[in-house]
């Protein structure tokens, strides 16, 4: 090998290996079921990726691990999920260029601009991992009843929660909306932003390796049209954040609404003007996915 | 020869401290207004089928007129008003009803067919402490953990059932007015009186026109009242079917929306309880207001090593309660609520006997007029069997066994509705573990059916959402 | 003989299901909204009457006072020769001679307290002597104390051995053990000790020696007639209870006859099964008989003080 010799030719740029940008059901990142993909293309129309293109089926099949997921993930500690929602910030924070340059070409932002969104995405992260174990002090507490009795009021997840990220904030309005969701124990099933699902994708892995029990969190990309209606009627979800369905009283939102209700599900209505960029979001967005379990107990010797 | 010496003479309550009148009109901005329709509802004692007088029923333009006088109420002088003199006519309201107390409970029992002991006993005093509570909340909303200063939503629009009329009125009526919202109010058809008599106790009162507004009528008038357009709140309380469609209605109209459905709570018994007690929970939790009750413990969860030893001790408790007249002091059991709602148990019941699980009464003389059902339980129960999964709303205890507390809970949960449940066991750790695990939104441990305005009450899953009572409850009617 | 208790005392005493407290407290103040009017008023306060064990334990008992009782047991009302005798007359041991000579012939009972009432704080030989000398002198019935200090420092075969014995000492004499269970404070310990006495040979379980507050109440009571009931099944044998001490109006003696029939049945509303223990208590029946068949208010002066 001494005496080798340089290659007749130089030696051309280096390939990128692209990635492909999949569906995070379980634990796993599957292509779709149906195997269709649709083109993602940046605020200025440039062709970035294919996502893939998840179907009923997909969606279905995300419930069944979000349900698989929910004792475990709400029986933890919430202390522990609090670790591990934390966890989740520190893999952000290694992924920020990645972040910040799928925030820039999905929202149009300067570099700078996306940064700062990334920071804000990262730090809610940290914020709603503080509240783990607080909002059981804050939404719970004893209550002074007239009688012989210990009676105790504490919040506890609803269940599996369908989540309709909001469009126009694919990543800091995408943690805005999951984080509250999980910290008390809920899973999700998230539909992310239908023309910006890069940075949902590019979450879900870091989600993937920041000890999230598989299933905890379930994100599909593809059309909003097909995948929500049966998240909305689908029986065993409990709850439904409408954030992304469009405005107050949109076509969209109403029927989802209105699917819900065969089942009775908790809804949160799209909001007029979300502002993700507000430091402190406060726990409304917690307690919409928590149920008041109130417990007696008789005082006696 | 004993049962001669010592058998319960009749004691009824007077009726005299009830004067009835023969019609009763809508209560729309402080007064009672003819209604525009003709059309009336006679409402009965359901313990004798005796008419006791017939009230309006209300059409949208009545509904439509109740609406105004509230949002006009709401704009002009309730939500203007300091939180503090809100207050003062809650807690005026809350001693009116103290004083008519003896008369709102005959007025209960001879509407509803309860009994007097339990109207007495039960719903008049936790109507009275509901305003009181809440009454003191009026002037403390900064304080309940929603924000700094939240705002009242608006005009409620409430409609209630007729299993506990005037308590339900005021788990209604007494948060959304402590919060500075004014209501439009529907009684149930069958048991429209006491709500009528609430209205008297507001003019009383001297509360402000407008603020409560009660409107009588069926299912048309509760149609128009949760779908009016000027409502900006929606408070239901009966059925999951008809909760299912009113949230269908709300849909898309950003009106806020509480509902407070049908359970089938499963009341669980560890071989370790207290058994004598437990006895007593199983009882109350069935049989209280003859079953008419969404929270009621239609499933008895018992585990096999003592499921023979505590039914038999069951049986000779249910051979003790008493049958009939409502009115009369020693009466358990009074009577149920209405023809329709008779039939509904028969059905199921006769469901039961179809589907080949045993059921039991205990020997007991049903009066000959009046709707009457005898207390029955039935063994032999799996969670396959209608009795065990759809809500009979009357006097039927199914009883299902268990071998672990896994199994205890799963059967437990094994519902879409998830209102209330009951854990029997003197081990604490046990008891905490499985109030854990039970998706319910209330859990009586070692005790059951009790109910306190500081208490939040409401369901997991298909028994509704939202919460009524304690700070809790005030989130249903502020923005 | 009395009943063989399994296994260890301890381990099968603590096996008795446990007692809810405030339900307990519920079901009780739930019977005593019980109403008894009219026919059943009547009837009932007869019944209470011939339920009286008519009490005089006071350091300052004399014969002349226990004479003059002992007349009052055997006629509550000389104005109304229907009214019943009571059920027994209860004094302490001393006074059994005089009682006995009072009350000769008249079938009703004869109670004396003993094994060192109220304390019970004396040595076992005393105990069997306090005993042998009551039933000697006349005494149908003996209301014994069980050792309280033992029975809180878990010694429970020392406290049924010592029923056993004094058992033995009464012959065909009827037992009363008396729990004391204002002492025992919790409703799982009186659950426990009825159960003991029980198994011990007692023909009646009482609540109280009247020396200690709380003395009976309702709650207590209840307990402890689910005791006689479950033991009735359990053995086949039918043991009696004797709530004593606070018992002072008709409407208290209503609501613990609503209680007995509610809670052990019809077949303990009988003298044989169940005593109310109190002094005071008999002029208040007297004078609610009087006003069911008058239709007038009593008044004090019309009954006899003694």
């Amino acid at each position: 090998m001494a005496d080798r010799t340089d290659p007749p030719f130089p030696a051309p740029a280096r390939v990128a290996v692209r990635r492909t940008y999949k569906l995070y059901l379980g634990g796993a990142f599957p292509r779709s079921e149906s195997g269709r993909s649709y083109p993602v293309t940046s605020s200025r129309g440039v062709h970035l990726a294919n996502a893939a293109q998840a179907s009923r089926k997909d969606a279905r099949d995300a419930v069944v691990a979000a349900r698989k997921a929910f004792p475990g993930w709400s029986g933890r500690t919430a202390y522990n999920r609090g670790q591990i929602l934390y966890r989740v910030a520190e893999m952000m924070e290694g992924r920020r260029a990645q972040f910040a340059e799928e925030t820039a070409a999905a929202e149009g932002v300067s570099r700078a601009g996306a940064e700062r969104l990334v920071s804000a995405a990262i730090d809610r992260w940290v914020y709603y991992a503080g509240w783990a174990d607080k909002i059981g002090q804050v939404l719970g507490g004893a209550n002074q009843v007239s009688g012989p009795f210990f009676n105790h009021s504490e919040p506890e997840p609803t269940g599996v929660v369908g989540v309709i990220a909001p469009a126009g904030s694919p990543l800091l309005g995408l943690v805005s909306v999951l984080a509250p969701v999980i910290t008390s124990g809920n899973t999700a099933v998230l539909v992310a932003s239908e023309c910006a699902p890069l940075p949902a994708v590019t979450l879900a892995e870091a989600l993937a390796t920041s000890d999230l029990p598989a299933g905890v969190v379930n994100i599909l990309t593809g059309r909003l049209g097909e995948l929500a209606p049966p998240l909305a009627g689908h029986a065993d979800v409990n709850a439904l954040d409408l954030t992304g369905a469009g405005d107050p009283g949109s076509e969209l939102a109403s029927e989802l609404e209105e699917s819900a209700a065969t089942t009775l599900k908790r809804v949160l209505r799209p909001g007029l003007h979300d502002d993700w960029t507000v430091a402190d979001p406060g726990v409304s967005r917690i307690r919409s996915f928590m149920e008041i379990k109130t417990v007696w107990h008789p005082v006696g010797v | 020869m004993t049962e001669e010496i010592f058998e319960y003479a009749p004691a009824p309550e007077s009726r005299s401290t009830v004067s009835i009148r023969p019609s009763y009109d809508l209560f729309v901005d402080g007064e009672f207004v003819e209604a525009k329709s003709d059309e009336r509802i006679v409402t009965i004692n359901p313990a004798d089928e005796e008419p006791l007088s017939e009230v309006a029923v209300a059409s949208e333009a009545d509904v439509d007129r109740a609406f105004t006088a509230a949002r006009r109420a709401f704009e002009r002088v309730w939500s203007p008003l300091p939180g503090a003199e809100r207050g003062k006519y809650l807690f005026r309201i809350a001693r009116i009803i103290q004083e008519r107390a003896r008369e709102l409970a005959v007025l209960e029992s001879l509407d509803n067919g309860k009994p007097i002991k339990e109207t007495r006993d039960v719903d008049l005093p936790l109507v009275a402490a509901h305003f009181f509570y809440h009454a003191g909340w009026a002037d403390k909303l900064a304080h309940a953990g929603l924000g700094p200063s939240p705002r009242p939503l608006g005009v409620a629009a409430q409609v209630i059932p007729w299993n506990f009329p005037l308590l339900m009125l005021a788990w209604k009526v007494a948060p959304a007015l402590a919060t500075g919202n004014t209501v439009v109010l529907k009684p149930a058809e069958t048991t429209p009186l006491t709500a009528l008599a609430f209205a008297e106790i507001c003019q009383e009162a001297g509360l402000p026109p407008g603020v409560v507004n009660i409107v009588t009528g069926a299912g048309d008038t509760g149609r128009a009242v949760v779908a009016h357009p000027d409502a900006d709140k929606v408070a239901f309380t009966g059925s999951t079917e008809v909760g299912r469609e009113i949230a269908r209605a709300v849909a898309g109209t950003g009106r806020r929306l509480s509902l407070e459905l049908g359970g089938k709570g499963a009341n669980i018994v560890y071989d370790d309880a207290a058994i004598d007690q437990a006895v007593e929970g199983i009882v109350s939790g069935i049989f209280f207001n003859q079953g008419h009750v969404c929270c009621a413990g239609s499933r008895l969860l018992v585990q096999e090593s003592i499921a023979e030893e505590l039914l038999a001790k069951l049986r000779a408790r249910i051979e003790r309660l008493r049958l009939g007249d409502p009115l009369d002091k020693n009466t358990d059991i009074g009577a149920i609520n209405s023809a329709a709602q008779l039939a509904r148990i028969r059905e199921l019941v006769a469901v039961g006997e179809a589907e080949g699980v045993s059921g039991w009464s205990p020997a007991c003389l049903i009066p000959e007029r009046g709707f009457w059902f005898p207390p029955t339980v039935f063994t032999g129960v799996t969670q396959a069997h209608r009795v065990a999964r759809e809500e009979i709303f009357g006097p039927v205890l199914s009883v299902l066994t268990f071998r672990t507390p896994e199994e205890a809970v799963a059967k437990a949960n094994n519902t879409p509705y998830g209102l209330s449940a009951g854990v029997w066991t003197e081990k604490g750790s046990r008891m905490l573990w499985t109030a854990s695990r039970l998706r319910a939104g209330v859990v009586w441990s070692n005790t059951f059916n009790m109910f306190d305005p500081a208490s939040p009450f409401g369901g997991y899953k298909e028994s509704g959402y939202g919460r009524e009572g304690g700070r809790h409850g005030l989130e249903a009617y502020l923005g | 003989m009395p009943d063989t208790v399994p296994g260890s005392l301890r381990a099968y005493l603590h096996g008795l299901p446990g007692v809810d407290e405030v339900g307990v407290h519920r079901r009780a103040a739930d019977l005593a909204t019980r109403s008894i009017k009219t026919t059943a008023k009547r009837r009932a306060i007869d019944l209470a009457i011939r339920m009286v064990d008519l009490t005089t334990l006071e350091g300052a008992d004399t014969p002349g006072k226990v004479r003059a009782l002992a007349g009052k047991a055997m006629r509550p009302d000389p104005a109304d020769p229907t009214t019943p005798a009571v059920a027994a007359l209860c004094v302490y041991p001393d006074m059994v001679p005089v009682a006995a000579q009072a009350l000769s012939g008249s079938g009703v009972g004869l109670a004396s307290v003993a094994t060192g009432f109220p304390a019970g704080r004396t040595s076992p030989e005393v105990k069997l002597a306090d005993t042998r000398m009551a039933v000697a002198a006349g005494a149908t019935e003996i209301d014994m104390v069980i050792d309280r200090g033992a029975f809180l420092s878990g010694d429970y075969r020392k406290v049924f051995d010592e029923i056993a014995a004094v058992k033995e000492a009464c012959g065909e004499t009827h037992l009363k053990v008396i729990l004391e269970t204002g002492e025992l404070v919790s409703y799982d310990n009186v659950r426990r000790a009825s159960w003991l006495a029980m198994h011990a040979g007692a023909d009646f379980i009482k609540t109280s020696t009247g020396k200690v507050t709380p003395a009976a109440t309702l709650p207590v009571t209840l307990v402890m007639l689910e005791a006689v009931r479950d033991y009735l099944a359990a053995t086949g044998r039918r043991v009696g209870v004797k709530p004593a001490g606070g018992i002072r109006t008709t409407k208290d003696a209503m609501r613990y006859l609503v209680l007995v029939k509610e809670v052990a049945g019809e077949s303990w509303l009988d003298p044989a099964w169940f005593r109310l223990g109190a002094s005071t208590l008999l002029n208040d029946l007297l004078m609610q008989r009087t006003k069911l068949n008058t239709g007038h208010y009593a008044g004090p002066d019309y009954y006899t003080i003694d």
